[in-house]
């Protein structure tokens, strides 16, 4: 019999922080919703104060409950194996992330290899290129659409490259804070993870910096600019939503590594964070290739 | 045997007593709690309401195809009916509906003390009544509910939209935070609770399909989350993914909707296959048949599902190769389904039957899922589907599956396990009643669409040509009767948790599984340690 060997499973308490997260959805949903339904009316409403409050609801909701948390972690009651379980959860969360983005990579490859040279006439659409839009060329970047709306297509080398550059840097030394870590090197560890996180907000800097540029009057690439600013936008702006959810799980792991949390045998928080890190830094190399450079 | 039982219940009771918490007291208990048992039940009460919800409005639904013409409602808001009634029966019914089975009885059948996240599943299960409180508040909005039909397609949701387009957006991403999160428990409670000893082929086929069925929904809810988003975008501000003038294609919000679509559906039809595959070795008191083949036949069912998708386009202009493509892999599918409804009756074959309701439930479940089965071969066949498509075929297909499928297996189970949840046996005389009235109705129901379908009447419509008035008549009847015989299934559970004959701890002889080591109703904790080894062996599916 194996029960000499079993540590006990931590079964929580009781805890409202889930309701609480779920009116906080609520809130956000349907806050969104009703600020969105104004907005396209030309309306105003309340919706937009009820999606900032659900916000930090939320927020509120996450600090709450990622204390308790610690404060059980930190009392000794989370065995080895509900350690498995927390990066257990956080990998297929991940991969929930992965298959997010896949569905938009998945269109802006649809855009790019059918519908666009179908609009241009390709396979048996010949009469479809002929008759609704003539003047149409399939091209990609497609600076002018169908309608006859244009724009100006993002080059790779100048902001982007450096971002590429310093995400990719960021990864490196997440990779060192972490080896930092598990040799028990603190200091080492704030150093590499202060790095990482000023990579980070530098990268975000020169994304909004983008951002200003394809919005001014010289490039002209807005989100509704066709299937190009389309695609370029929710593809780099769920990024870099990402990448912001990714600095504030650092600087919370600094706080906490400043505070003097984490073991060389037990950081599961630090781990996942790290994990997420690497993640994003993944998807914007697929984005580089795929959206700026081929 | 019987010792087993005696001994594990003692065992229970005594660390129930130790444990730090008890439950709480009102409505505490079922807004805080972190206990597999009272989240199953809050999963199982929640699909039952929106099952009647979404129940009533196919009656209003039946009752305006009573007859041609147009008799009780707008065609808009009956476009509003059959558009919520889908999205209701599929996120608010079905799916809690498995989701409630999976938190009951997968610490149970795993010998583990409880779910791997206690405290994200109680939120996985708080943020499904605040998202459809959205979708059906929205009748009460300015815009009315929305009336794209289920499948929301563009530009019906875009361009046409009646302005409902954003609630029913954000509705459906916290129901699909709720989903991700509701199946990354389920996958983490089976790879890393299970009891030591119980190995991932000693796991109950009831177990593996929920495993798979977890995998299937962390894969797609993602990408529904991402077609809401560009639907939402193309809406209001002005992206136009599904517009063919800014370079985009309406039929690619079909394939990255059907990309998460197909596997949707077998997300609700694999738990069932776990369900029946409990029952029926149980009242054949034999082993299952072909216990490995079950697991594999499942498993290519999944990874299928992911290369199918577009047989619900086949009459979109796609390129020869593709329909090709996809008629094919949606026939193979076939084969491991086949497996399966082969080994339930092998599991039948020469077995020592007896007819209690969950068997009655089960083997109609086989029979009638396989009638579906078939009327989706022939809807996989592309030249035929150009016949069929959209017509009333379609919704007896999909009827079919779903209701005398998956509904079908959610009773089998619930007639099976209820002993162990409420601690009394169910009116047997009522439930007979429940599953006879069903059968019946159902089929009346149900069958003569296959006819309405292959004459040529469309679905979603609100009048029709003459000559369908005749079964239609009949269908509404089979309706109305099917939505009353479910008040039946209402008055056993009401009864039976208030009281009725008190069930042992394995009221079925022929029954195997860890659950029926501990005492009817199940102790509020259990397996706080693990069950011994020869209770996990003893509760090996497979034939010896």
């Amino acid at each position: 019999m194996t029960n000499k060997e079993y540590e006990s499973y931590y079964v929580p308490n009781q805890s409202h922080w889930p309701i609480v997260g779920a009116v906080a959805l609520f809130m956000i949903a349907f806050g969104a919703g009703n600020y969105v339904t104004d907005l396209s009316k030309q309306e105003s409403g309340y919706g937009g104060y009820l999606l900032l409050a659900g916000i930090a609801l939320v927020v509120y909701m996450l600090v709450g409950w990622f204390s308790d948390v610690i404060n059980e972690s930190l009392a000794g009651k989370y065995s080895h194996q509900m350690d498995n379980s927390f990066r257990q959860g956080m990998s297929w969360f991940i991969f929930s992330e992965v298959m997010f983005f896949a569905a938009f990579f998945g269109a802006l490859l649809y855009l790019r290899v059918f519908s666009i040279p179908w609009l241009g006439g390709a396979g048996n659409n010949v009469e479809t290129g002929a008759v609704l839009w003539p003047e149409f060329k399939a091209i990609w970047p497609l600076i002018k659409t169908p309608d006859g709306t244009t724009t100006t297509a993002m080059g790779w080398y100048g902001l982007p490259l450096i971002n590429t550059v310093l995400l990719l840097t960021s990864s490196v030394t997440a990779h060192f804070a972490h080896s930092a870590l598990i040799k028990n090197n603190r200091s080492q560890l704030k150093a590499w993870l202060g790095i990482t996180i000023l990579l980070g907000l530098a990268f975000m800097f020169f994304q909004v910096q983008e951002y200003a540029h394809g919005y001014s009057e010289e490039m002209r690439l807005f989100l509704d600019s066709g299937v190009y600013g389309n695609t370029f936008y929710l593809l780099t702006g769920f990024h870099g939503m990402h990448v912001t959810l990714g600095c504030i799980m650092l600087i919370v792991m600094w706080l906490r590594v400043l505070k003097g949390h984490f073991t060389p045998e037990n950081h599961f928080a630090f781990q996942a964070a790290s994990w997420y890190w690497h993640f994003v830094d993944v998807v914007w190399v697929m984005l580089f290739v795929f959206v700026y450079i081929l | 045997m019987t010792t087993d039982v005696i001994e594990q219940d003692s065992h229970d009771e005594h660390h129930d007593d130790s444990h730090e918490h008890g439950k709480m007291t009102g409505i505490k208990r079922w807004l805080y709690t972190t206990n597999h048992k009272d989240i199953g039940t809050l999963y199982l009460w929640f699909a039952f309401i929106m099952f009647l919800t979404g129940g009533a409005m196919a009656m209003v639904i039946r009752a305006e195809l009573f007859q041609p013409g147009l008799q009780l409602v707008e065609p808009d808001f009956f476009n509003q009916l059959t558009t919520v009634h889908g999205l209701i029966m599929v996120f608010g019914a079905i799916m809690p509906a498995f989701t409630g089975f999976a938190n009951w009885m997968l610490p149970m059948m795993l010998g583990a003390p409880d779910m791997a996240l206690p405290r994200m599943n109680n939120w996985s299960f708080w943020i499904l009544p605040f998202a459809f409180a959205i979708l059906l508040g929205s009748f009460f909005m300015e815009s009315g509910a929305p009336n794209f039909g289920w499948t929301f397609y563009a530009p019906l949701s875009t361009t046409y939209s009646n302005g409902s387009t954003a609630f029913f957006v954000f509705a459906v991403h916290i129901m699909g935070i709720s989903s991700i999160m509701g199946a990354i428990n389920i996958v983490v409670t089976i790879m890393n609770l299970r009891a030591p000893g119980m190995t991932y082929m000693k796991m109950p086929l009831f177990v593996w399909t929920f495993f798979i069925t977890a995998y299937l929904l962390i894969a797609v809810m993602p990408v529904l989350a991402g077609v809401v988003t560009m639907l939402l975008t193309d809406t209001y501000f002005g992206t136009s993914f599904f517009d063919a003038a800014g370079g985009g294609d309406p039929v690619m919000f079909q394939h990255i909707f059907w990309f998460f679509g197909h596997p949707e559906v077998y997300i609700m039809i694999l738990p069932a296959f776990g369900i029946v595959s409990t029952i029926i070795p149980a009242f054949s008191r034999k082993r299952l048949f072909g216990y490995s083949s079950m697991v594999y036949a499942t498993s290519s069912i999944a990874l299928l599902s992911f290369i199918v998708w577009a047989h619900h386009m086949f009459t979109t202009g796609m390129p020869l190769f593709g329909e090709l493509f996809f008629m094919y892999c949606t026939m193979l599918i076939a084969v491991p389904t086949g497996v399966k409804v082969f080994n339930w009756v092998a599991t039948m074959w020469r077995g020592s039957l007896s007819f209690e309701t969950p068997m009655l439930f089960s083997i109609a479940f086989v029979i009638l899922f396989t009638i579906g089965g078939f009327s989706g071969l022939m809807l996989a066949m592309t030249p035929v589907d150009f016949q069929y498509h959209d017509t009333y075929f379609v919704v007896a297909h999909f009827h079919y599956v779903l209701v005398t499928g998956s509904l079908f297996s959610i009773y089998a189970g619930a007639y099976y396990w209820l002993p162990k949840w409420t601690g009394h046996m169910y009116n047997d005389t009522l439930s007979k009643w429940h599953f006879w009235c069903s059968l019946i109705s159902v089929n009346l129901l149900f069958f003569p669409m296959h006819f309405l379908g292959l004459a040529g009447m469309p679905r979603r419509i609100p009048d029709y040509a003459l000559q369908f008035a005749d079964f239609n008549k009949w269908v509404s009847i089979g309706g109305f009767a099917f939505g009353l015989s479910q008040l039946i299934f209402l008055a056993v559970v009401i009864k039976c948790i208030r009281g009725g004959e008190k069930a042992p701890a394995k009221p079925w002889d022929g029954a195997i599984g860890l659950e029926w080591t501990v005492a009817s109703p199940a102790p509020y904790h259990t397996f706080s340690t693990p069950p011994p080894q020869k209770d996990i062996d003893n509760a090996d599916q497979h034939e010896h």
